[in-house]
């Protein structure tokens, strides 16, 4: 154990946790604002209800997520300074943007979307939620960008300063469009989205097989497995496929841990789930014969490169690559399956009787998107290594040297205690909000919500918003 | 006027706004045993934030990027260098937060009365702490010619000044706190924090004049910049005129007026200490030579004008929605199905 070893593992706890909440902001968001156009164009109280609903789970899920991205704007100068020092000049900028552009968007119109349901009426609020979610997914952007720089870094040349060596921005445009950039995030985009529409589905398949909200079930339901299921196919077909096609082209070393490929291979097999011997530089694992080569090349006897072909020292740790990436593929491909069977038997059964298994099957689908997610984002990360800046700098020539392992173990320690309680609170609190359901649809009061910027402003202005009617303690009380 | 001097003035606005702003909200966090006596009493000092605490993190957000940006090498240094402060911050913030968002969600009693404390001692330890960042800034710190700050142990930020300093800020965020409150609420809860107003002014003034002086008697070369150019001295003058203004303004019960120069106040004592800084960003005590200043420190031109362009596009619609959002949810709090 040494602070370097520590630092790496610190920093994927706190970035394997934060990476839960911000794919819901965006998955969730995108259905809210789904919700918030359809409720626009019906009038359906159902809509309504399910965004009222919905905005709640979005408010914890958010705070969670802020809470724990300071922790990561923070890891890099704390654990990380060399690494800062190097490429803040690129990489800083990238943070630095997304903050004025997007955080600042999503945290400055979050709470007109949290409080939006008693303030704003329809499309008010939908314009509301729109920026949020609108933001979430710019930030993302901006995220994806850096750590997309990371794995093909370009645009910039190292010179060295009285600070040491130091990274400098060359040309803006190669910077933010480098070559693995539009695959990464068009994947990233789209996983989200699958958890999103996951979470719905999970809690509407469990309201039915309680037979509890019906309507609101129903609906949400009908929603969410058509999202799930398009998206889930998109994904094995287009954007993960493009993803692997951006490995294969530009950092080939990854592929052949992600695979556990050792020797150079011309129809290289699929592996499906296997084990990876590193010491004996052997996978053991069953597959698709040529399947590799036919998806990564498009030719079933194109030469795959095998990880012998490159020095030892530049070797990822490569089972857990291999497993981290076999696992999201295999969900990959589970995902698609379980949405067809799912939406063809709720098709067929005209929205009645769904049998209890399947029901616990679409249960299931937001604890596996999210593993799936993680998982593909430890084959990003993991596949990197040695690497912090792809064939720039070591990771190990990255870190603070001013640590000490004890400091580091301590808040390693500390971050894993804090995060334990947490991820055990949020599960709690968002297990009471689902068992309490959603709120009986209300639409008295929302035609007199001001709908227009005009009605927004001049609401404020005659001091009382009409929806802010003084409410009874006990209805007030959550 | 070079681009690194123009990113150090945006730098110090950024962190400028994220005072005022998020200040009140640690300033209500710390009253907020206190001012409220029964449950609706502190769901309303809650909520006079809830909807808006977020954005005024933000700034907080922008202010680390733009400083990992626009000095790399500070970043670097201040962030390993403090590391157990910056712990101590994110534990703080993290629970701060989790706070907020957990309190209201169940009715238990001594659910509520944990998370009450848990808000505000979190927010009470990061207006020390902000303090104590000051502090060490002022004062400088063990920084190698390798750019990289050289700390044994905690204790070694933690000295009488710097603790100062932090009280300092506790006193001054008391103060913005209490003030922002007054606007918000109405009734018993109001007439309790304006009781209270005179006091925490009587304590701000008092710890910041021992600051003042203890600043400008030790050898901190904090006062040199306002005898060198002496133009500078608008900023120390603007922050008097700020608090006489406060003070009138507290007397003659014009709330909201009050509280705007109280951020006012905040903003340009802020700047009063940043150009008593200037041009170091971060001093050595080891040795001078080895201080970040803005010249040496700052990225080069290029990333320089790249974020120039960010911040020229970005920033006027920030404050044009920000402002927006803070004024619709201006006015006495009211609380609604959807607070916290």
């Amino acid at each position: 154990m040494n602070p370097e070893f520590l630092s790496r593992l610190q920093f994927a706890l706190t970035a394997s946790f934060h990476f839960i909440f911000p794919p819901i902001s965006m998955g969730l968001g995108i259905l809210l604002v789904w919700m918030a156009w359809k409720h626009v164009r019906t009038g359906d109280p159902v809509w309504r209800q399910s965004s009222v609903f919905w905005v709640k789970v979005y408010g914890l899920v958010f705070a969670l997520g802020i809470a724990t991205g300071l922790v990561q704007e923070f890891a890099f100068g704390m654990n990380w300074s060399q690494y800062s020092r190097f490429v803040g000049n690129v990489f800083g900028s990238l943070l630095a943007a997304e903050g004025v552009f997007a955080f600042a968007l999503e945290g400055g119109f979050l709470g007109l979307m949290l409080f939006g349901g008693d303030r704003l009426g329809p499309r008010m609020w939908l314009l509301a939620t729109f920026l949020v979610v609108f933001g979430a997914h710019f930030s993302a952007l901006w995220i994806l960008m850096a750590n997309s720089w990371m794995q093909t870094p370009q645009g910039f040349t190292t010179k060295m300063t009285e600070w040491g060596n130091q990274a400098f921005m060359t040309n803006f445009g190669s910077v933010v469009n480098t070559p693995s950039f539009l695959p990464r995030l068009l994947h990233t985009w789209v996983a989200s989205w699958i958890i999103g529409s996951a979470l719905v589905l999970s809690v509407s398949a469990w309201y039915l097989l309680k037979n509890r909200h019906q309507e609101f079930a129903k609906r949400n339901f009908s929603t969410a497995i058509k999202v799930f299921t398009v998206l889930a196919i998109l994904q094995v077909v287009v954007f993960g496929a493009q993803m692997a096609i951006s490995v294969t082209k530009n950092q080939p070393e990854k592929l052949a841990s992600i695979e556990g490929n050792w020797t150079n291979e011309s129809c290289a097999p699929l592996y499906i789930v296997g084990w990876v011997d590193e010491s004996a530089e052997k996978t053991y694992a069953i597959g698709v014969p040529c399947l590799l080569s036919l998806l990564s090349y498009g030719s079933f006897d194109a030469t795959v490169p095998g990880i012998e072909k490159f020095p030892k020292d530049d070797w990822a740790p490569v089972n857990l690559a291999f497993q981290a990436y076999h696992l999201m593929i295999d969900l990959g491909f589970l995902f698609p399956l379980i949405g067809v069977v799912a939406w063809f038997v709720w098709w067929r059964r005209k929205r009645e009787r769904m049998p209890r298994w399947l029901l616990w099957v679409c249960i299931s689908t937001v604890f596996l998107a999210e593993v799936a997610t993680i998982a593909g984002w430890w084959t990003a990360e993991v596949g990197r290594q040695p690497w912090v800046v792809w064939k720039v700098l070591r990771t190990d020539a990255a870190v603070s040297p001013t640590l000490t392992t004890g400091q580091v173990l301590l808040s390693l320690i500390t971050f894993a205690l804090l995060y334990a309680l947490l991820l055990v609170l949020f599960l709690f609190l968002l297990d009471r909000k689902i068992k309490h359901g959603p709120e009986a649809p209300e639409e008295s009061h929302v035609s007199d919500l001001p709908n227009t910027f005009r009605e927004v402003f001049r609401s404020r202005s005659q001091g009382r918003a009409s929806g802010e009617l003084e409410l009874e303690e006990e209805h007030v009380a959550r | 006027m070079s681009l690194a001097d123009l990113w150090f003035v945006l730098f110090v606005a950024i962190i400028g706004a994220y005072i005022v702003l998020d200040g009140f909200d640690l300033g209500v966090g710390m009253l907020h045993p206190f001012a409220a006596k029964e449950d609706r009493e502190r769901r309303i000092v809650l909520n006079s934030i809830g909807p808006i605490w977020d954005g005024n993190e933000v700034w907080l957000v922008v202010g680390g990027g733009v400083l990992f940006a626009a000095f790399p090498v500070v970043y670097a240094a201040m962030f390993s260098g403090f590391y157990w402060a910056l712990m101590l911050v994110l534990i703080a913030l993290i629970l701060r937060t989790v706070a907020i968002e957990f309190r209201g969600k169940r009715e238990s009693s001594r659910w509520r009365a944990l998370w009450d404390s848990v808000f505000s001692v979190s927010s009470f330890g990061l207006a020390l702490m902000l303090g104590v960042a000051f502090g060490n800034v002022v004062t400088g710190v063990p920084l190698d010619k390798n750019g990289e700050v050289q700390i044994d142990s905690l204790l070694d930020l933690l000295k009488p000044f710097v603790l100062f300093l932090g009280v300092t800020t506790v006193a001054m965020l008391l103060m913005h706190g209490a003030l922002y409150l007054v606007v918000k609420t109405e009734g018993d809860l109001q007439a309790r924090v304006r009781r209270w107003v005179p006091r925490f002014i009587a304590l701000f003034t008092l710890t910041a004049a021992i600051s003042a002086v203890w600043i400008a008697m030790g050898d901190y070369g904090v006062t040199d910049t306002f005898t060198d150019d002496v133009w500078t001295i608008v900023f120390p003058t603007a922050a008097l005129i700020a608090y006489v203004l406060m003070i009138v303004m507290v007397r003659r019960r014009r709330d909201f007026a009050a509280f705007f120069s109280s951020s006012a106040v905040l903003f340009t004592s802020l700047a009063t200490i940043s150009a008593g800084l200037y041009p170091n960003l971060l001093k050595s005590s080891t040795n001078p030579a080895f201080s970040m200043t803005v010249s040496n420190a700052s990225a080069d031109s290029y990333t320089l004008t790249v974020m120039l362009v960010v911040a020229i596009i970005g920033i006027p619609f920030v404050l044009l929605y920000t402002a927006g959002v803070q004024y619709l949810f201006s006015g006495k709090v009211k609380l609604t199905p959807s607070s916290y």
